[in-house]
């Protein structure tokens, strides 16, 4: 294949990625999208195949079945409330791979010559010590996720001075690599990567589950810029944009993140949710002044209204209710009831979250309405029903100064006519901040499993 | 050579706003899953990589074990990331009958 070949098809697959990305702008064209970045990648994959891998393709074809095999079993089998540890894995994968194909590059350059290219060894130090930080990281998001280790922030004295002094000693290796280009110690890149994959895991160590979201965001632009930066390494174009168009999502992700609850994203950056975590014991004050009602009550005020909002929250992913949520909206809908949801774009483990699992449950898009739009159907909602969904709608956000989460955008539920929570027991949600939308007169709580409870309400929707 | 890259990565970087600022917030998890396969083109990173290695006569044990890894890696997210956008992508519907 000539040169110019090779340029054009790689140059038709970028573009094939950016117009996938551009179709994902709705979800009628979405898979339409997503199968145009196929092709791309297939373009590019047989290029690379054809033109480059004169030699060593066994190698090749071990890594691409095993990975093939690995990828395709877990994307066919994992649960959709586990979405969020899937991609924290992915991330971990693209991050790891352009650390590796740095260590590579670098044994084999010292094979061939003495001296690296000034810009050669840059990215390679680079996309080793962002590809080692976002695999170590988001290994340890993984483990947070899936519940392998406790969600709650680890934090310890000094936390802040350890993360500095380790991001000291990696950005001194890398000053040392560079400089003494010709001659390094042998004994510097390895300190290196080590250094960066025990950063990678401390960063997200104070991070708690709440969290979340932010973290595989900024873990997925880290990821993306890895990719672009190994693109410097290897002077190839599909990985500089590929990489580049990633990052760009990932940082777009992590600002709206970060916005929605209200955090600069340099709090984010310099790792002050520990900070977060620590204001916890704050408010775990005596039992709140409540009322506790029966299922019947509920499922009569739902039956008789015309409006109903309901606010779903990481609690309705752990009782994997949203089937039962969708038969909820079919009983109501059945007798002329008006069914939106109502989702805050922090809700869940990760951006988008819950927007999946009620597309999982056969919940038309056109139901779910963001932050702005659904604040704007509160005060005429007869009845906003709550599924495990705490901070979000914790009205001390608008105006209690010296709450944690002051100034976080939150969904008005409490200007709903009605409003009924669903909730496992009193306990203050992950921030642990207590809720006064529950003391509100026009609030009642139905405790319980959020699954059950909603079953419950499914089969008195149906009696009446 | 290098400023010829520096100038792709810039665009890149404005493309990748444009295009991505304007992917509804129904569509985030789906948009995630859809970059981590984007960024599997590490996979034609690591495969040039083999290449390399396998053609200098570099290929020790040790450095073809981290290629293969590194392989596999790449493929996992190219091949799982794609697949699973798909199976998400699959569900999100319109209603059905436009009925009030």
């Amino acid at each position: 294949m000539s040169a110019t070949v090779t340029t054009l098809l790689d140059l038709l697959a970028i573009a094939l990625f950016i117009l996938g990305l551009h179709f994902l702008n709705s979800p009628p064209s979405a898979r339409f999208g997503n199968r145009l970045a196929m092709l791309g990648m297939f373009i590019a994959l047989v290029v690379v195949l054809v033109g480059t891998l004169n030699t060593g393709w066994w190698a090749v074809a071990v890594g691409v079945f095993l990975g093939a095999l690995i990828g395709i079993v877990a994307a066919v089998r994992v649960k959709m409330t586990a979405m969020p540890q899937m991609v924290a894995l992915y991330n971990g994968a693209g991050g790891g791979a352009a650390a590796l194909v740095s260590t590579v590059e670098l044994a084999v350059a010292h094979t061939r010559h003495g001296a690296l290219d000034p810009l050669v060894a840059v990215s390679l130090v680079l996309s080793a010590a962002i590809g080692a930080i976002s695999f170590a990281g988001s290994i340890i998001a993984f483990l947070k996720l899936q519940e392998l280790m406790s969600g709650r922030p680890v934090t310890y004295l000094g936390q802040q001075f350890v993360n500095a002094v380790v991001a000291l000693a990696i950005a001194a290796l890398i000053a040392v690599f560079i400089w003494h280009l010709a001659v390094v110690p042998s004994w510097v890149y390895p300190a290196l990567v080590v250094g960066a994959l025990l950063f990678g895991v401390l960063f997200v160590l104070p991070i708690g589950g709440a969290d979340m979201p932010v973290v595989i965001s900024l873990l997925n632009s880290a990821t993306g810029v890895a990719v672009a930066i190994t693109g410097f390494e290897l002077s190839n174009e599909l990985l500089i944009t590929g990489g580049a168009l990633v990052g760009a999502s990932g940082t777009i992700l992590t600002v709206a993140m970060s916005k929605a609850m209200n955090r600069p994203l340099t709090n984010v950056l310099f790792g002050a949710f520990g900070a977060h975590g620590g204001q916890e014991v704050a408010g775990t004050g005596g039992p709140q002044n409540v009322r506790s009602v029966s299922v019947d009550d509920v499922a009569a005020m739902l039956a008789y209204a015309s409006k109903v909002m309901i606010v779903p929250g990481y609690g309705m992913a752990v009782a994997q209710a949203q089937h039962s949520v969708k038969a909820l909206e079919d009983q109501l809908e059945k007798r002329g009831v008006k069914v939106l949801y109502a989702i805050h774009p922090v809700a869940g483990r990760m951006p988008g979250h819950m927007n999946v699992l009620l597309a999982e449950a056969n919940v038309p898009y056109e139901s779910l309405l963001d932050l702005d739009a659904a604040n704007a159907e509160f005060p005429t909602t007869d009845v906003a029903l709550v599924i495990g969904a705490n901070d979000v709608t914790n009205p001390a956000a608008r105006t209690v100064k010296s709450s944690p989460i002051y100034g976080m955008p939150i969904l008005d539920v409490d200007k709903a006519a009605n409003v009924v929570v669903l909730k496992r027991s009193m306990r203050s949600g992950f921030a642990g901040i207590e809720n006064p939308l529950y003391e509100l007169p026009n609030t009642s709580m139905l405790f319980g499993d959020a699954k059950a409870s909603v079953d419950a309400l499914v089969a008195a929707v149906k009696e009446l | 050579m290098t400023l010829h890259l520096l100038t792709v990565l810039v665009l890149a970087i404005f493309v990748g706003f444009e295009v991505i600022s304007k992917v509804p917030t129904t569509l985030h998890t789906p948009l995630m899953s859809a970059t981590n396969a984007i960024h599997g083109v590490v996979l034609v990173g690591a495969i040039i990589t083999v290449a390399a290695l396998f053609g200098a006569h570099a290929h020790t044990p040790v450095m073809t074990v981290l290629a293969i890894t590194a392989v596999t890696f790449g493929a996992i997210n190219v091949f799982g990331g794609f697949a699973v956008t798909e199976r998400m992508l699959q569900m999100f519907r319109r209603r059905e009958n436009p009925s009030k």
